[in-house]
């Protein structure tokens, strides 16, 4: 008895609970694709930081009048910037008659921005002064036109630095091309990561997916198994045998456990051989942190078993818990994007610093000690929810 | 029968928020007794079941079963019972086999031991040709049989059934009820059964408790119960009157000799009466209404006359509700009977 029997009937618990997944096909086969789907929903809508962008239909309008009838600056301009094009692809070039025109072709869609020389610019250049150009920008579509706006502003730099080049060296032949771009940009800005290659945001996403997933599957699946139980009437079977009424939320955890962590699984594979996501860490760790986050959601879910009668007000409570975690948590956006009232409610959820964990081990190979914190907080909340939720249970089950 | 008692209730009351499901009720039950508490809808077997079962805690009061108390020692309890609710305690997506391993582990039954048992239980309630099919696909009869033995896998000294015959074919319903006097004469099974059928009350216990609003209003055995109608200067008679109407039954029931009226169809009346002069003061009020009356019989009393003279005619008056009580002599089809 004791100990070994409380355990043993939770097993079985969790073996009949298991029995009947598997041999609900249907449900099994959402199991496997709901994963799918939000892997490749989230993956593929959101651009990933290593892509460059391609093929945007930009145009492009020269108003120069020139400088004693020179506009050989617009001109050298517009042939630099079209071979830095070639060999780019980032944009397709089309040319527009005047700024009005741009402004029309923007508003049906032809194109998403628009570059203008103005009339002044050879006249400005060829007198000594900077020649200002002009990015047009489409309001309606914020981020293509800040990507517009960053791709033509790095494009314009390297084009202004490359002329300064030039001058310089027009000024002192003695200056190499080395020493000229010393002198024109004296600091150079190397990028490196904590690990070898570039990032993709499906880095960042998977293993907040996987956090995510496993973690509501303990939270909303414990709660909707056991009203299940309740409404057809099978809960009264195991409440009439003389087994240790823990044995029934511990078997019913180890079950959705284990489900989740078959998401998890499937979620990782995707990742890795579908996406090309790379465990830079150990994939031990990766468990045994996702196995925590269970354990920090386990108190939760069975508060909620307690407070949800039957499935209907259960689910509902999940999805009311489930969105704001799942927005505030920082698995699909990056916590420091949110204002700082919505920060400090990302902080006190677990699930934040599970997937914070879970990235810092996947992306970056952490070992325990640089998420020894996630780790303190995590077993904490798990602790305080448990205690909280034991008496909750136990009343419940004798009403 | 023996005369030691395996249940003992003492002033059970159970209340949700002010509402006294189960009022102040005490009862024993023998050892190898067949135990009914009969009763409408909603008048507190089912919740007296779930207490005595462990399921619900009483509010106030006190019960054991095999001298455990339902409380302090409900472990001890469970191992003793076995309950049949009125919903199946089965998965349906597991099979025959697998279901009973399943609760017959929750026990602690030794693995060859529970198999063997497994085997003669789905034997004799003749599953065992369907004993790895998912309990999903069986019929209606077919899961109530199987949701009875399920009950058994612990060799319980007490059964509980809560409307075991609900919602089964005539045929099935007898199979159950044939099936329930086998194990209680063959294993000693105390058995307590609910229904609100009095035809399976009269049929298969041996002491049958009327419960109504929460509380055990009588408690014997049939012959005693239809004693209390028939034994004391009480009869029932039943009227055909042709052109029967609301008026004349209002009549009757203003009679100082009637205690309970309910109509049975569109021209039969069903009348609780007593006293000497009973016959001749009905009969006068029907014709006093123009009533054609077409036969007068003395009937029988059945459990159902006992149950609406204990408490049909006042408490549903006041209550003015319909009551569904079905009787078992009244063939399916016919009108719902209403007590007045």
């Amino acid at each position: 008895m004791g100990a070994k029997s409380l355990l043993l009937h939770s097993i079985r618990i969790a073996q009949k609970d298991l029995t009947e997944l598997f041999r609900n096909r249907l449900g099994l086969v959402l199991l496997v694709l709901m994963p799918i789907f939000m892997m490749a929903m989230v993956g593929f809508i959101y651009p990933s930081n290593g892509s460059t962008v391609s093929n945007l239909p930009v145009a492009l309008v020269n108003e120069d009048v020139g400088y004693h009838n020179s506009t050989i600056a617009s001109q050298t301009f517009t042939i630099v910037l079209k071979q830095i094009n070639k060999k780019t692809g980032m944009m397709v070039l089309s040319n527009a008659s005047n700024v009005g025109d741009i402004k029309n072709m923007i508003q049906r869609g032809d194109i998403e921005g628009g570059i203008v020389i103005p009339s002044n610019f050879s006249a400005s250049i060829l007198t000594g002064q900077q020649g200002t150009l002009i990015i047009v920008t489409d309001q309606s579509n914020p981020q293509i036109s800040a990507t517009i706006q960053e791709v033509l502003t790095a494009v314009f730099n390297q084009m202004g630095t490359m002329l300064a080049q030039q001058n310089v060296q027009l000024l002192n032949p003695a200056v190499n091309a080395n020493n000229s771009l010393a002198i024109v940009k004296p600091y150079n800005v190397q990028t490196e990561g904590v690990v070898p290659g570039t990032s993709s945001y499906f880095n960042f996403i998977a293993p907040g997916i996987m956090a995510m997933t496993v973690m509501m599957s303990v939270m909303t699946g414990l709660p909707v198994a056991i009203s299940q139980e309740r409404e057809i009437g099978t809960m009264d079977g195991m409440m009439v045998s003389p087994i240790n009424r823990l044995s029934i939320i511990l078997g019913k955890t180890l079950g959705q456990t284990a489900r989740g962590l078959l998401q998890g699984v499937i979620i990782l594979a995707l990742s890795i051989g579908l996406f090309g996501v790379i465990i830079q860490g150990s994939i031990l760790l990766v468990f045994g942190l996702l196995l925590l986050g269970v354990f920090s959601f386990v108190g939760l879910g069975i508060v909620i078993t307690s407070f949800a009668k039957d499935q209907g007000t259960a689910q509902m409570l999940m999805m009311t818990l489930m969105f704001p975690m799942m927005f505030l948590s920082g698995v699909f956006f990056p916590i420091q994007q949110m204002p700082w009232y919505m920060q400090d409610i990302s902080k006190v959820l677990p699930l934040t610093y599970a997937s914070q964990a879970l990235r810092k081990v996947m992306v970056l190979g952490a070992g325990i000690p640089a998420i020894s914190n996630e780790l303190i907080i995590l077993i904490v909340f798990g602790a305080v929810m448990i205690a909280i939720a034991v008496p909750v249970f136990r009343r419940m089950m004798t009403t | 029968m023996e005369t030691e008692s395996i249940i003992e209730v003492k002033n059970l009351t159970k209340t949700f928020n002010d509402f006294a499901a189960v009022d102040d009720i005490s009862f024993d039950v023998k050892k190898g007794e067949i135990f009914g508490l009969l009763g409408p809808n909603g008048a507190g077997k089912s919740t007296t079941l779930r207490v005595l079962s462990t399921l619900a805690r009483p509010s106030k009061g006190t019960a054991t079963i095999g001298g455990y108390d339902i409380v302090k020692n409900d472990t001890d309890v469970r191992k003793l019972i076995g309950i049949v609710s009125e919903k199946m305690i089965m998965y349906n997506r597991l099979t025959a086999t697998e279901n009973l391993r399943f609760f017959g582990n929750l026990f602690d039954i030794p693995k060859d031991l529970l198999t063997k048992r497994i085997d003669e239980l789905l034997e004799l309630v003749q599953l065992t040709k369907w004993k790895n099919a998912q309990v999903g696909t069986f019929s209606t009869g077919m899961r109530q049989r199987i949701n009875v033995i399920r009950a058994l896998l612990n060799m319980p000294q007490v059964l509980f059934l809560d409307e075991p015959t609900l919602g089964l074919d005539p045929q099935s319903s007898v199979e159950i009820k044939e099936f329930i006097k086998k194990i209680n004469r063959e294993n000693k099974t105390s058995i307590i059964i609910t229904t609100h059928m009095m035809v399976d009350a009269d049929l298969l216990c041996d002491r049958i408790g009327i419960m109504d609003h929460g509380k055990i209003v009588a408690l014997d055995t049939s012959t005693n119960l239809k004693k209390l109608i028939s034994g004391a200067d009480t009869t029932i008679m039943e009227l055909e009157i042709g052109n029967l109407s609301a008026d004349i039954i209002e009549g009757i029931r203003s009679c100082g000799c009637v205690d309970a009226v309910s109509q049975e169809n569109s021209m039969h009346l069903r009348v609780i009466v007593h006293g000497d002069e009973a016959f001749d003061s009905v009969i006068d009020t029907v014709r006093a209404k123009n009533g054609k009356i077409n036969s007068i019989e003395n009937l029988q009393p059945t459990l159902e006359d006992v149950f609406l003279h204990l408490t049909g005619h006042q408490v549903r008056d006041s209550a003015d509700q319909k009551i569904p009580i079905a009787a078992g002599h009244r063939h399916s089809g016919e009108p719902q009977r209403r007590i007045r």
